[in-house]
């Protein structure tokens, strides 16, 4: 398999059509001022997908500067610990920065080149895209400003200052929760006001068209990896493959490749939090309905009245009461199964694959953990589970002390 | 014809320019913006535009974010606020322009929405994050029920697509200033009446612009260009200062700036 960025042809590479959908999913409800911006990406977009230079660049950059490809390794004592299928885990958390977020900002920033604008702005939650982002920018050398929520910034010391070394001017976002959503909001009000000069590198696989594609395409290198690496040590697909999705990015990525293949089953993983009552979790697919939210259509958190609900997870990365239209349309058509896990699942596998694999993942990608091992306990050892571990958890070695400190 | 529709004839005819002041449905509270309807019904205002408070306004300043965020947590909810409308509607002549984010029209159902809606006496509907796009659906809706979907053309609309939006226009035309977000600004852009003029050239529905525009002598300059000029964070920054601590002055306030704003857009 040749080593491109780019998918390979699917039953749904046709998706989303030409106006941004997933099946009924997807779209653009966002301000007319916007719309503009939206369509010179688009175009952009396309144009360098066929620029055999731009993916050459791009290939070079996350071979030499990200250390793809990440690698794929049997977690043996946790298989043994858990005693049913074999779990195999595709280390996203030994990229550069620590997770997949890299792997999209890479390619956004090269956009961002060819679009001729020079600045860039960005959302952060946990602060992982927001130090990806960041570092792309150093990179290149284009100027960055982050939007994160003032709660956040509090919590995620770490992630500010790195984004500070890298040159980043950080923004705190003190409207509304404080967090993702509002970071969200006052990079779109920033954009409205500078969509001449500026490019907005949206982390996930959320909002207006055409960023669910874009950022799907760029983290669709996971599952391409994935099924290559799964070949050479296997000599065959994985029976399943588990991904948290909070977004859905790293989920997206890594199912998007593996949808066309209909033998091998799919699990995306939400935030279950303290319990499914409205403003104790962060499951959009599991508890919430189709609505709109950030320029897309898509199954979101919301009160009767459409007003967004506020969401709480353990982990800051998947606290959003959105996902991305694609994952709506999976579960529509039921090719990937969503479930759910809670925090306390989540730090107790944790903690298993600190102790287990001497590997300490980021609590978004405990949740996949979690799932996996109620999965693969009740599965035989000729199957193969493969874990997208989608980050480390040093940034969360803090939080993660607390919460257990105070059970 | 709705009543929009009508109101821009009378005004045309009588060769005056509208003045439509933004006011937030709920801030500080649902018999405030009642008694404020009343009032500025009073004040010589063409039309007025309602805004439905909403938690995630990515196309609003400051200003208005907070009087949104002020209502939501006095729990204000769409029946309340259309139920509301309902009261006080009759006893008024200028018609009420939704402004309502699209959100909020799916979650409740759009042709329940629109059925709400009509019945409590709204004329019009701007959903501000509904482009042209994705908007033939709710327009077939909205004419159904003589209701005007109204839609926003900016700055950044390339001419193709400001040819398509004028064609299925119906209301007014709602031309943004600035590439930006909702605010009161010192300036306005150099270009603005000359974009004005370029929009009005091309249609025969009424154009009126709104985002920055604070001040009468701002809007006196727009009398030869525009239908129409909208005001927000003007209104509601006064609103916001003043309601909770003296409702009547706060209401006399804004009377006070309306009657401004109309004189200063009497043609001379």
């Amino acid at each position: 398999m040749p080593h491109s960025f780019l998918p390979e042809p699917s039953r749904d590479a046709e998706l989303p059509d030409s106006q941004g959908r997933f099946g009924e999913f997807g779209g653009r409800y966002v301000p007319e001022t916007l719309v503009a911006a939206l369509d010179q990406l688009e175009q952009e977009y396309v144009q360098a997908k066929q620029d055999p230079a731009f993916q050459q660049e791009l290939d070079h950059l996350l071979k030499n500067f990200v250390g793809r490809p990440s690698p794929f390794y049997f977690a043996k004592r946790l298989t043994d610990h858990c005693g049913g299928a074999q779990i195999w885990l595709k280390r996203e958390d030994l990229n550069h920065t620590g997770a997949h977020k890299i792997n999209n900002t890479l390619g956004q920033a090269l956009l961002t080149r060819r679009m001729g604008k020079t600045r860039v702005i960005a959302e952060t939650g946990a602060g992982q895209h927001g130090v990806a982002t960041a570092t792309a920018c150093a990179h290149f050398g284009i100027p960055c400003v982050v939007y994160m929520g003032e709660e956040d910034v509090r919590r995620q010391a770490p992630n500010v200052r790195a984004m500070r070394f890298m040159g980043a001017e950080i923004c705190p976002v003190t409207s509304g929760s404080r967090t993702l959503r509002d970071a969200v909001n006052q990079a779109m009000r920033d954009w409205m006001a500078t969509v001449e000069d500026t490019h907005y590198i949206l982390g996930s696989v959320v909002g207006p068209h055409p960023f669910p594609l874009i950022v799907r395409d760029f983290q669709a290198v996971i599952g391409r990896e994935t099924i290559q690496q799964s070949q050479a040590a296997l000599g065959r697909l994985p029976d399943l493959v588990v991904a948290c999705v909070g977004g859905g990015s790293n989920a997206g990525g890594m199912f998007y490749p593996f949808v066309a293949t209909t033998d091998v089953e799919l699990v995306g993983v939400e935030a279950g939090g303290r319990n499914s009552q409205p403003g104790n979790h962060a499951a959009s697919l599991g508890l919430g309905k189709p609505g709109v939210l950030h320029g897309s259509f898509s199954y979101v958190l919301q009160d009767p009245d459409g007003q967004t609900e506020d969401v709480h997870s353990a982990s800051a990365g998947l606290d959003y009461p959105g996902v991305g239209p694609e994952h709506s349309h999976w579960k529509a058509v039921d090719r990937v199964s969503y479930c759910s896990v809670t925090d306390q699942e989540a730090l107790d596998a944790f903690q298993l694959m600190c102790t287990t694999e001497g590997i300490l993942p980021a609590l978004e990608s405990s949740h996949a953990v979690a799932a996996t091992l109620k999965l693969a306990a009740q599965r035989s050892p000729d199957e193969v589970v493969v874990i997208c571990l989608s980050g480390r958890g040093d940034k969360d070695a803090a939080e993660i002390q607390r919460l257990i400190e105070s059970g | 014809m709705s009543a929009i529709d009508e109101q821009f004839r009378k005004l045309r005819s009588a060769g005056q320019v509208a003045f439509m002041p933004f006011i937030t449905a709920g801030d500080p509270d649902l018999n405030f913006t009642g008694d404020l309807l009343k009032a500025l019904d009073t004040a010589g205002c063409s039309l007025i535009e309602l805004g439905f408070p909403y938690s995630d306004p990515i196309a609003d300043g400051p200003v208005i974010q907070e009087s949104y965020t002020r209502a939501l947590k006095q729990k204000v909810r769409v029946d309340d606020i259309l139920k509301m409308v309902g009261r006080v509607s009759p006893t008024i002549n200028t018609p009420l322009v939704a402004m309502v984010s699209y959100a909020i029209v799916f979650r409740h159902g759009i042709q329940p929405f629109l059925d709400h809606a009509k019945s409590a006496g709204i004329s019009g509907l701007i959903v501000p994050d509904l482009p042209c796009d994705e908007s033939d659906g709710l327009r077939a809706l909205c004419d159904e029920r003589n209701l005007s979907l109204v839609p926003l053309i900016t700055p950044t609309t390339a001419p193709e697509r400001v040819a398509r939006i004028l064609e299925h226009s119906r209301g007014f035309i709602y031309y943004v200033s600035i590439a930006g977000i909702t605010g009161e600004r010192t300036q306005l852009p150099a270009e603005l009446a000359d974009n004005l003029q370029n929009l009005r050239s091309q249609t025969s529905t009424p154009v009126c612009v709104g985002f920055g525009i604070s001040q009468p002598d701002q809007a006196s300059m727009l009398t030869d260009s525009a239908d129409g000029v909208i005001v927000g964070s003007a209104i509601v920054r006064r609103i916001g200062e003043l309601a909770h601590q003296d409702r009547n002055a706060a209401i006399q306030g804004v009377v006070d700036f309306s009657r401004e704003m109309v004189s200063s857009l009497k043609k001379r």
